[in-house]
C-alpha cells in the first residue's frame, strides 16, 4: 500500500515537473534579431520544484488528509428542507429574471464605456448560446459550424449597407431570415446524418463560408472585410457627432444635450438587450409549443418519435432554421458593434466557443445558458493580467466543470403540468 | 381493415420473411407466435414502416401502405410499440402523451407564439385526453415525473397509453408482457381486451406468453423460419402438431 502510495506520488510530482518546468521555467527574449533561450529567475525555479513537492506530499498522503476533511462537519443548511412548491418557485424565479433585466436596463448609465461594450459582446454571445442552444441542447443535433450562420447575418446587414444603403433595422430581419434561409437550405441534405457524421458535414459547411467569404474578394473585400457599417439610429436620429445621411437628424442635436460618444455605447447596449430578451423569451415559449416537445422527443428516441406519427425531417429542420434565425441576429447586431467585420470574425474556434457555452451552462437550460454565456466571455477579460495562461485557465476550468457538474452549472429542469382530473 | 399478402423482407442473401399473410378484422385481437428469430417483429417493421418489404403487399383500410414513411402510417391510425420500451425517458409522463398527439395539435409556430384561441383550444384538449389516459393505466399521480424513473412495468403502460393518446384504429404491440411478473399479465390482459371492447381498436399482438396469447386472441398465426406455419382460432392452434413440434413443444 505504502508503497504503490509512494511510486503514485513520485509519478504525479514528476509529471508536475515536466508540464510546469517548460512552461514557466525558460523565457524567450528577444535580442537583436534573434531569439535567445533564457532560463527563467531563480525564485520562479523554486516555486516550480516547491509545486511538485507540495504535489508529491499530497499524493502520499492523500488517504489521511481526505479522512480528515470528510471529518470536518459540513454545516448543510439544506439539508432537511422541504423542496419548495413548483408554482412557488417558478414564481420567484420569474420574479427574480424581471429584476435582473430591469437593473441591465439601468446599468450602462453607471458604468464606463469599456464595461458597456463589454456587455454588448455578452449580450451577442447569448443570443448566440441561446440559438445554438434549440439545436444542440433541444434538438441533439451536433452543429459544429454554427458560426456560418453568424457570418451570415453579419455580412448580409454589411453588404446591404454598403451597396444599397439600407439601414440597421431594415438588415436585421432580412440578416436573420437570410441566415433561417441558409440553415433550411444546408439542413435539407444534412439531416439524415446522425451524430458524428453530422458534425462533421456543418464543421465543413462553416468553413466553406467562412473561405467563401474570404476569397470572392470582388463582392465581400475578401480578407480586407468591410468597413464603414453603419450604427443603428432611433427613429431617425443618428448617434454621431456629425449627421452622415441625407435626413437623419443627430441625437444630441435634437434633446440639446452635449454630444457625448457614451450614448452610443448605450444605445446598442440596449438594443442587444432588448434583442437578447426577445430571443430567450421566444425560445421559452418555443420550448413549450408542441414543436420544443417533438425536438426533444427526436432527441431521447427518434424511432419512437416517428412511430408516433412525427416527422423526422420537418422537426429536425425548424430546429435548424429557428438556431440560425437567431444566429443571424446576433450577426446583425455583432456587424453594426464592430463597424468593420472580416472572415477572421467567423472561425471555427467562434463555433467552439459558442458550443462551448452550451455545453458548460447545461444543455437545453436557458438560464445555464445564459449564465455561462456571461462566465466565458467576461472571465477572458478580467484574467487579462495572466493572458499568457488564459488558454491555460480556460482548458483547467472546462476539465474541472466536466469532473463536478457533467451536467452544466444549471441542468435542465422539467415544467410542471398541472392536470385536471377526468370524469 | 388489415391485409398482408405474401409479404417478404430480404435482407442480403437472408430471406427474413417468406411470404406471410396475415388479416386482421375490425374489433379483433390477432396474435403472431413463433420461436425466436421467427421473423415477428420484422413484419412488423414491414406494417409500421420502418422497412421496405421486398414483396408483397399490405393493405390497410383498402389502401397500399407498403413502403410509406413511418409517420405517415402511424398517421393512418396504425401504431406500434415496441420489444424494448422506447420511452422519451427525460421527458415527464405527460409530455410523453402531448408528443404523441402532435399531429393533433395546432403545430404553427405564429400561433403557438400567440396563443390564439385555436392553439389553447387544441393544446387544453390534449391535456385532457392525456390526463384521460393516465387514469386508465393508473398513472395520473405520477404525471410529472421523468418516464425513466418509472417502473417496468408503469412503463410498459405508459407505452400503450401513449399509443392510445394518437387514437389509433389499429394497435401492434410487440411482445408487451416480456419482462412482466403474472400478476401485471393479467392486469395487462384486462387492459388489451378493454382496449377493443370499449375503444373499439384492433390489435395485433406478439406475444411468446401462452396463457395470455391463448386468452385473449381470436386468431392466431404462426410463424416459424420466415414462413408461415399456421394459422387458425386458439383451439385450432393448441391441437396443431406442426406447431406443437415448432414451437409449443409436447406437454
Amino acid at each position: 500500500m505504502a508503497a504503490q502510495n509512494l511510486k503514485h506520488a513520485l509519478f504525479c510530482a514528476v509529471i508536475t515537473l515536466i508540464i510546469s518546468y517548460p512552461i514557466l521555467g525558460f523565457n524567450l527574449e528577444a535580442e537583436g534579431i534573434n531569439i535567445i533561450l533564457n532560463g527563467a529567475e531563480t525564485s520562479t525555479i523554486v516555486m516550480v520544484f516547491l509545486a511538485a513537492v507540495v504535489v508529491f506530499l499530497f499524493q502520499l498522503f492523500r488517504e489521511n488528509i481526505m479522512a480528515t476533511l470528510k471529518s470536518i462537519p459540513t454545516p448543510l443548511p439544506q439539508a432537511n428542507k422541504e423542496p419548495m412548491a413548483e408554482n412557488k418557485r417558478a414564481r420567484i424565479e420569474s420574479w427574480v429574471l424581471t429584476a435582473i433585466v430591469v437593473l441591465a436596463l439601468f446599468w450602462p448609465f453607471f458604468v464606463s464605456r469599456g464595461s458597456v461594450d463589454l456587455a454588448t459582446l455578452v449580450l451577442i454571445y447569448i443570443m448566440l448560446a441561446l440559438g445554438l442552444n434549440v439545436v444542440v441542447g433541444l434538438a441533439g443535433l451536433l452543429d459544429l459550424g454554427y458560426v456560418a450562420f453568424y457570418a451570415v447575418g453579419a455580412y448580409t446587414f454589411a453588404l446591404l449597407s454598403e451597396y444599397f444603403g439600407i439601414s440597421f433595422w431594415m438588415s436585421l430581419p432580412l440578416g436573420a431570415l437570410l441566415a433561417a434561409l441558409f440553415g433550411l437550405v444546408l439542413g435539407f441534405p444534412v439531416l439524415r446524418l446522425r451524430g458524428d457524421y453530422l458534425a462533421i458535414v456543418t464543421l465543413g459547411f462553416g468553413e466553406i463560408i467562412r473561405i467563401l467569404l474570404n476569397n470572392w474578394t470582388s463582392l465581400t473585400g475578401g480578407p480586407n472585410g468591410i468597413g464603414g457599417i453603419p450604427e443603428p439610429t432611433l427613429f431617425g436620429m443618428e448617434f454621431g457627432r456629425r449627421v452622415k445621411e441625407e435626413g437623419n437628424t443627430s441625437f444630441h442635436e435634437t434633446f440639446g444635450i452635449a454630444y457625448s460618444g457614451e450614448d452610443k455605447v448605450i444605445f446598442l447596449y440596449l438594443i442587444s438587450l432588448v434583442l437578447a430578451v426577445f430571443t430567450a423569451l421566444v425560445i421559452r415559449r418555443f420550448m413549450r409549443m408542441p414543436v420544443g416537445r417533438a425536438w426533444e422527443a427526436l432527441r431521447e428516441d427518434e424511432i419512437a418519435a416517428r412511430s408516433l406519427g412525427l416527422n423526422r425531417t420537418a422537426v429536425k429542420l425548424t430546429a435548424f432554421t429557428i438556431g440560425a434565425f437567431f444566429a443571424g441576429f446576433a450577426g446583425t447586431v455583432f456587424a453594426s458593434k464592430q463597424g468593420f467585420i472580416s472572415p477572421e470574425s467567423f472561425v471555427f474556434l467562434e463555433s467552439a466557443i459558442i458550443l462551448a457555452i452550451v455545453v458548460l451552462g447545461g444543455m437545453g437550460s436557458q438560464l445555464g445558458v445564459i449564465l455561462a454565456a456571461i462566465a466565458v466571455t467576461i472571465l477572458p477579460e478580467l484574467a487579462r493580467e495572466f493572458s499568457e495562461y488564459r488558454m491555460l485557465i480556460f482548458g483547467a476550468a472546462m476539465v474541472l466543470m466536466m469532473v463536478w457538474r457533467p451536467q452544466g452549472l444549471m441542468p435542465m429542469r422539467r415544467i410542471h403540468i398541472e392536470l385536471k382530473k377526468q370524469e | 381493415m388489415l391485409e398482408v399478402q405474401n409479404l417478404s423482407m430480404r435482407f442480403g442473401g437472408l430471406l427474413a420473411v417468406d411470404q406471410v399473410s396475415l388479416d386482421v378484422q375490425e374489433h379483433e385481437i390477432v396474435s403472431i407466435i413463433g420461436p425466436n428469430g421467427a421473423g415477428k417483429t420484422t413484419v412488423f417493421n414491414c406494417m409500421s414502416g420502418f422497412y421496405k418489404p421486398t414483396g408483397g403487399k399490405i393493405l390497410f383500410e383498402g389502401g397500399e401502405v407498403q413502403g410509406k414513411p413511418d409517420h405517415k402510417i402511424s398517421r393512418l391510425g396504425m401504431v406500434r410499440t415496441f420489444q424494448h420500451v422506447r420511452l422519451f425517458s427525460q421527458m415527464t409522463v405527460v409530455e410523453n402523451l402531448l408528443v404523441a398527439q402532435h399531429r393533433h395539435l395546432n403545430t404553427n409556430l405564429i400561433a403557438g407564439l400567440l396563443k390564439t384561441p385555436d392553439y389553447r383550444k387544441r393544446e387544453q384538449k390534449s391535456l385532457d385526453r392525456a390526463a384521460y389516459w393516465l387514469e386508465r393505466v393508473g398513472l395520473l399521480d405520477l404525471a410529472n415525473r421523468e418516464a425513466g424513473n418509472l417502473a417496468y412495468g408503469q412503463q410498459r403502460r405508459l407505452e400503450i397509453a401513449r399509443c392510445m393518446v394518437t387514437e389509433p384504429k389499429l394497435l401492434m404491440l410487440d411482445e408487451p408482457a416480456a419482462g412482466l411478473n403474472p400478476a401485471e399479465t393479467k392486469e395487462l390482459n384486462r387492459l388489451i381486451v378493454s382496449l377493443k371492447e370499449d375503444y373499439n381498436v384492433s390489435v395485433v399482438l406478439i406475444e411468446h406468453d401462452m396463457s395470455l396469447v391463448m386468452d385473449i386472441s381470436d386468431r392466431i398465426n404462426v410463424i416459424n423460419q420466415g414462413r408461415p406455419l399456421a394459422c387458425g382460432t386458439p383451439d385450432e392452434i393448441r391441437q396443431n402438431d406442426d406447431v406443437i413440434k415448432a414451437y409449443l413443444g409436447e406437454a
